[in-house]
This record gives structure tokens, sequence and C-alpha cells, in this order.
């Protein structure tokens, strides 16, 4: 088992996107979404098998790591509020603190990453590759410091990534099955984010 | 210890610039096998047909959290309901994959564009300059919008907003900007961290 939650996380009932937007029952926003409801529906959905699987059928990726990742990735996308929403699952001190020392030392700005060598490689924009501080692999441990630096490769240069990346999964203890999740998991935030900033971007010039 | 490994394709022919032609796309990690697929793994297809394909059956094996990203995307990208006419969903999409540089992505989404607006030398445009092609005042703020709202941390704001209005987007039609291009920063990092694209040989 794993030390990273304090206690089973306390799923929201909610919808996950509407609470971050702040969005109430009966605005604009709200009739705006309920026109999309299967959009809607499905995005929580979507975070509910992430965060909340019903089963082992998906292999055996903790629901503790799972919040460390999403806190990690939410961090590094600079978005407080989301960031908090994903950290206030993790235990006190420790596993919070060394994520958010991490979400500073992976601070960067993408997409960036190489292309195929041709035509696009004058398009090729050479950034940071991250690795968690050995100080924190011992709080981490391997599996999730490595799960943590395929996340940072996802948030920021996906275009870097081989057959190498995800080797160094497997040689990290992570199963196929789990690194689709991880995968599933990490661009999952990348698209519920985004849709937090832009409907919150349209709250704030609506009429 | 894990006797699972990587997949690689030595001879395989990466395409080496983006394009709307049709492509294949090679898993790196080992997908499923057609005879493997239980009935919950139909279920995280959501079309029975998607069992053909090497990364849908990569992606079956977590079948729950495929099904809900399979039915959030086809909500944004068909649901016929007034909002941004299809081609511009497209658009969006195509957009961020260009910016993301999901050169597989891009062609299947530019294609689809292409079809749908018959504006396919300005979606070539797209592709062969990047997101700073001039393909009109409406298509450049919908790519504006895509763009800024992809990049890492994002820069899109209320000047995006206005500038969609301005040109006659509502806030529907804004939504789905919003959506179609935030599906592509999930589409394009699975595309492009479990496989890789593959040119067809020339017909």
């Amino acid at each position: 088992m794993n030390a990273v939650v304090s206690s089973p996380p306390v799923l929201q009932p909610v919808d996950v996107i509407d609470q971050l937007v702040g969005i109430a029952p009966g605005s604009a926003l709200d009739q705006l979404r309920a026109q999309r409801e299967q959009a809607r529906t499905q995005a929580q959905q979507s975070y509910l098998a992430l965060f909340a699987p019903t089963d082992s059928v998906a292999g055996h990726f903790e629901i503790a790591d799972r919040f460390a990742v999403a806190a990690f990735v939410a961090g590094l996308h600079r978005q407080p509020d989301v960031a908090r929403f994903y950290r206030e699952t993790l235990a006190g001190k420790g596993v919070a603190q060394a994520i958010e020392t991490e979400v500073a030392r992976g601070a960067a700005q993408g997409p960036y990453g190489r292309y195929p060598e041709g035509p696009l490689s004058v398009e090729d924009d050479v950034g940071p590759v991250y690795a968690v501080d050995d100080a924190h692999r011992a709080v981490f441990g391997e599996r999730l410091s490595a799960g943590l630096a395929h996340a940072h490769l996802l948030v920021f240069h996906p275009r870097d990534a081989s057959p190498a990346a995800l080797q160094a999964l497997l040689d990290a203890g992570w199963r196929t099955t789990e690194i689709v999740t991880l995968s599933q998991l990490v661009a999952f935030l990348a698209f519920q984010i985004r849709v937090v900033i832009g409907l919150r971007a349209l709250v704030t010039t609506s009429a | 210890m894990s006797t699972e490994s990587t997949l690689n394709h030595p001879g395989n022919t990466h395409p080496r610039t983006f394009t709307q032609a049709q492509l294949e796309w090679r898993p790196w990690l080992e997908p499923l096998r057609e005879d493997e697929l239980t009935e919950r793994h139909f279920a995280g297809l959501v079309d029975a047909s998607r069992a053909r394909s090497p990364y849908f059956r990569l992606l079956a094996r977590d079948p729950d959290i495929l099904g809900a990203r399979t039915r959030t995307d086809k909500d944004i990208f068909y649901n016929p309901e007034a909002g941004l006419p299809r081609a511009e969903r497209e658009l969006s999409a195509a957009a961020a994959s260009r910016f993301n540089g999901c050169i597989y992505c891009a062609s299947v989404h530019a294609r689809f564009a292409s079809h749908f607006s018959q504006r396919t030398d300005d979606v070539q445009r797209l592709l062969d300059e990047g997101v700073q092609a001039d393909l009109g005042a409406r298509w450049n703020a919908i790519v504006e919008a895509s763009v800024a709202l992809s990049a890492t941390p994002s820069t899109f704001g209320p000047a995006h907003v206005d500038a969609l209005r301005a040109q006659g987007l509502d806030d529907l039609a804004i939504a789905d900007v919003v959506h179609g291009a935030a599906f592509f920063n999930w589409a394009n990092r699975l595309m492009l961290s479990l496989g890789e694209p593959q040119e067809l040989a020339a017909a």
C-alpha cells in the first residue's frame, strides 16, 4: 500500500468542471452546457473512471498515486484552483509538499519538442527534460517518480515521446495496462483544465 | 519482473511533414488481440468497428475511461444541434494538433475540415505554414483561440472570446471551439505518446 492519501478520497458528487468554473444551476453557462449534455456527463464519467474506477480490471495503479499525478499535472498547468482540488486529497505534509516543490522544479512552457528529421526540423524547439529530484524519489518511490517524469513529458513536450520513454515506465514497474491508464489520466486532465479555462473566460465576458 | 516490453517498428516510414493524406498508426505497446475483447471492452470501444484499430484496442485495456472518452468526443464533434458548424469544430481540432505537433491527428482532422468546408487549400496552408497562416478573419480567430488554449500554461482569455464574438460566434459556438481544441489536447497526447504514424505507400 501507499501512504500518499490520508484517508479514502471523498469524491465530489457534483460535476467537477461546473464546480471549478463556478457554474450555478440555472445560470446561462449551465443552460449552455445542457446543450451538450453527453459531453458534460461523459467528461464527469471520465473523471470518475480515472479517480474512482469500479474494479481492478484496469491494472493496479493506486488511487493515491493517481491523485498525486493529477496534483502535479494541474500544478504544471498553473491553475491554482484545479491544483488545489486534486491536492486536497493528498496526505498532509510529505507528499503534498513534495509535489508542490516538484511543480516548481518542473515549470516550463509547452508545447516544445523535436520532429522526425526532415522539413519540420526547423520547427524543433528544445526544452527541459524533467526527472524527480533525488531527495523526493524516496518520498514517491521509483514507480511514482517515473510516472511523474512521464506526466511532465506528456504535459509539455508530447512530441518527444518515444518507445524508450515507455520502456522507462515498464522498467520502473508499470505494466502496459497501467501505462494506458496513466496516459489517459494526464491527457484527460489536459482536456479538463482547458475546458475550465475556456468556460471561465466565457463567464467573465458574458453580457 | 515484467515480461512486457515496448514494440518497435524499425522499418516504418514515418511522415516527415503535415499532410491531409491517410496515415496509419503503429502502437508502441501491445494492444489487446481482437479475440481477447470482452463485452466490457466492446462497451469501451462504443463502435464495434473500432476493434479493428490497434489504437483503440490498446486503449481498450482500460475500457471504462475509453468509453467515457469516446462519448465525450462524439458529442463535441458530431452533435448537430446549433453551435459551431462541423467544419470549424474540425478546424479547432486540426489547429490544436498542428500546434502540439501531432502529425497523425492533424491529418485526420485537416481532412475532415477540408471535407466539410471545401477550403482544402486554406487547410493545407495551416499544415504547411503552421498556426500563423492567414486563413481569413473568422478562421484566424478560431485558430488563435485554439492555439492559446493549447499552450501550457494556457494563454486563452477574454480577448479570445471577444475576437470570436466579433466574428459572429455565439456562446455555444465559442464553447464548441473551446471543447474541440481542449479535446485534442487529450487526443494528441495519447496518439503522440503511445505510438507513431505511418505513411502509406503511394498508390
